[in-house]
């Protein structure tokens, strides 16, 4: 019978564990509809990058207040995660605080102490970024893509961490053992003298916030996957494969480049039926209008978003009024990558046509017309997500497979078609400029 | 005005030392024109050896590009690349970012492999290597404000070669708020310069104009032939023209140098 909680304690860190590897599954599969594309060139400054930006948070605290808020939260998670570690031993093993017969008093004592501090300065932290969310109102967390969901999700992240920390809290100061050894309890004594004269109590309370504790932490895990909190594992990867050449250089469409070449060869013959036992195939499409036209990293960079706006917030379109917002592009392309995931899982792994895509049922023409391509979102982001990519790709879908840009672009390249310039001058013309005063 | 062609160059047999491409706007549009011959100016004074293509030149296909026809951009690419090639280029220079930038950076991958610099950069070559050796007193302690273009800025990390080239004026150069990695873009580029914007509530280039207004400038400068047109557009809305001009950088340097 004195098994019993450690043989309940494994089967609810299988389960929960087990139900996360099944969600990753998931999002990787999801994440791998996307098209193949090389990003593993010049690896030295990849982990660079990743080391930098988001290990080191050096894009974050570019506006210091959240920034540092940020970090504290990021340090508490990664740091306090000893303590779950030990956590999770006792409950395999039955023993209470194993790491205390392991670790000398003092490092034990202040390792405890650290996680105490930080615990706090989380709470801190965390309950300014709800005042900065319900109260102040910032106007990042306003806009029309923030409201319902996105607007409770970031509301329950908060909820969590502020139950986590403060069951943390707890959970030391009713343990009496601990409280009396006095090495690490530099926050809790102040609990502590709640549960004074009342053993029973406090054994009740100390195992009980055990149990909720780390029953929270297993939630809190598998709750990443239906959230947008999944950066903090997916920062990594996506500073990782972010791109690195330089950021107005947009890619060239090595399709476009097969077709034009065979335009401008005066030998090839345009009615050449393809050599014996070449596959024809399907003819590619230019452009994106769908999930599955984009690339493999553009896909990821969706679920990476954990839409904190910094995005929208510096984007010129929205700024002036227009309804383009970075941060909607990428929602919009999770929210439809998970739809078709979800598709995919219904039909038996295969994805059936549901007749939408993501122009227009989720994107708008207006939104991607409004983009100046000034990389301001690119830059903005603390992850190194890519927006404006995926604007271009489906612009590029809008223009080569629909011919459906707005006249006066089609205007523009009419003329450089016509006469090399996008207004209508003869192009005969071009050094006329040299014999004006 | 003296401008050589390439094409003369290579019938007396001559290769010049560096290519100026003058881009659609440079060629054709009335301001960026002024642009343009203010460059050559600072160009034939400091005896660069240089040429441009003239007729031969095409749109780069830039703005193709960035509205999505990708198919229209690299047939502009391909036919510049090779006139670019048949004359043996090796070295371009241009007044415009966008430009600079399809050039710089999406030209190689299609066969087209030159160095190419800004203006403002080449300018601070000349500076450097005292090809420019002074400039007079004419912007001497007058408050000017540098708008960085997206597609040098942001795009490209070039952010100090222009200020530097501003340095030599004795100005007094100040920044707006949003300046250098989060400057925010005049409104024109992604194609905007050619359409209507979509329906909001303020024009994207007043917006800029008035960030550079807060810095209280006598002067605006650009090194862009489309933020100047959405700065100085900008300027007129907000009736400023009389006290502020929108100057490029190469023009304020001819005109320091009395060209």
């Amino acid at each position: 019978m004195q098994y019993i909680p450690n043989i309940l304690f494994a089967i609810l860190l299988v389960a929960g564990i087990g139900y996360f590897v099944k969600n990753v599954r998931k999002l990787t599969r999801n994440i791998k509809l996307g098209k193949d594309i090389d990003r593993t060139d010049n690896k030295s400054e990849r982990w660079k990058n990743m080391a930098m930006i988001a290990l080191g948070q050096s894009k974050m605290v570019r506006r210091p207040i959240a920034g540092f808020l940020h970090i504290i939260v990021y340090l508490g998670f990664i740091i306090i995660n000893i303590e779950v570690l030990e956590i999770v031993i006792d409950g395999l093993t039955g023993e209470h605080r194993i790491f205390t017969k392991v670790l000398p008093d003092s490092v034990y004592g202040f390792l405890i102490g650290s996680f105490e501090i930080l615990a706090v300065a989380v709470l801190v932290a965390v309950i300014v970024f709800w005042i900065r969310r319900n109260i102040i109102k910032l106007k990042r967390f306003l806009s029309s893509e923030m409201k319902g969901w996105p607007k409770s999700d970031g509301n329950i992240i908060l909820y969590f961490e502020v139950v986590l920390m403060t069951l943390f809290l707890v959970m030391n100061a009713s343990d009496l053992h601990f409280q009396h050894a006095g090495h690490g309890n530099v926050i809790s004594q102040y609990i502590a003298p709640l549960f004074e004269g009342a053993p029973e109590t406090a054994h009740i309370v100390e195992r009980a916030t055990w149990w909720i504790h780390i029953t929270g932490i297993l939630i809190f895990l598998n709750y990443l996957y239906y959230s947008k909190h999944l950066h903090i594992l997916l920062a990594f990867p996506n500073t990782w494969y972010a791109n690195l050449n330089p950021k107005g250089q947009f890619t060239n469409d090595p399709n476009v480049t097969k077709e034009v070449k065979l335009m401008m060869d005066p030998n090839a013959d345009p009615f050449a039926a393809p050599a014996e036992g070449e596959d024809e195939g399907e003819p590619e499409k230019f452009g994106a209008s769908d999930v599955m036209d984009l690339n493999w990293v553009q896909l990821m960079n969706s679920y990476t978003c954990t839409e904190c706006g910094r995005c929208t917030s510096e984007c010129p379109a929205n700024l002036t009024g227009k309804k383009l917002s970075p941060r909607k592009i990428m929602m919009d392309t999770r929210d439809r990558l998970e739809e078709v995931g979800k598709n995919i899982d219904a039909n038996k792994g295969k994805f059936v046509d549901d007749g939408k895509s993501l122009l227009n049922d989720y994107i708008t023409t207006e939104e991607l017309w409004a983009c100046t391509s000034c990389n301001a979102c690119v830059e903005a982001c603390p992850v190194n997500i890519d927006p404006l990519s995926i604007i271009i790709e489906m612009r590029r879908y809008l223009v080569m497979e629909q011919s459906a840009a707005p006249m006066e672009l089609n205007n523009m390249m009419s003329n450089i078609e016509n006469n090399g310039a996008p207004w209508p001058y003869n192009q005969m013309d071009r050094l006329n400029w040299a014999n004006e005063d | 005005m003296k401008v050589p062609t390439m094409e003369q160059l290579m019938a007396e047999g001559k290769q010049p030392e560096i290519l100026f491409w003058v881009g659609s706007a440079g060629s054709y549009d009335d301001r960026a024109k002024k642009i343009t011959k203010a460059f050559v100016k600072i160009l034939n004074k400091a005896n660069v050896d240089f040429a441009v293509l003239g007729p031969e030149e095409s749109c780069t296909g830039d703005v193709a590009k960035r509205a999505g026809n990708e198919f229209l951009f690299q047939m502009q690419a391909m036919m510049n690349i090779e006139v670019l090639n048949a004359y043996e280029v090796k070295r371009i220079v241009t007044c415009d970012p966008h430009s600079y930038n399809c050039l710089k950076n999406e030209y190689p991958s299609l066969g087209g492999n030159y160095e190419v610099v800004h203006h403002t950069q080449f300018i601070k070559e000349l500076i450097d290597s005292g090809r420019i050796e002074s400039v007079g007193d004419a912007y001497k302690g007058k408050r000017i404000t540098f708008h960085d273009p997206c597609y040098l800025g942001r795009a490209n990390k070039v952010y100090d070669a222009p200020r530097e080239v501003l340095n030599i004026l004795n100005a007094n150069l100040v920044e707006m708020k949003r300046h250098k990695a989060t400057a925010l873009c005049c409104g024109a580029g992604g194609a905007q310069m050619f359409k209507e914007p979509e329906k909001g509530d303020k024009d994207i280039n007043v917006l800029r104009t008035e960030d550079a207004l807060k810095t209280n400038p006598e002067i605006i400068a650009t090194g862009c032939p489309y933020c100047n047109t959405m700065m100085t557009d900008g300027i007129k809305s907000k009736e400023k023209e009389d006290s502020i001009i929108v100057q490029d950088i190469a023009e304020l340097i001819a005109n320091a140098q009395n060209l």
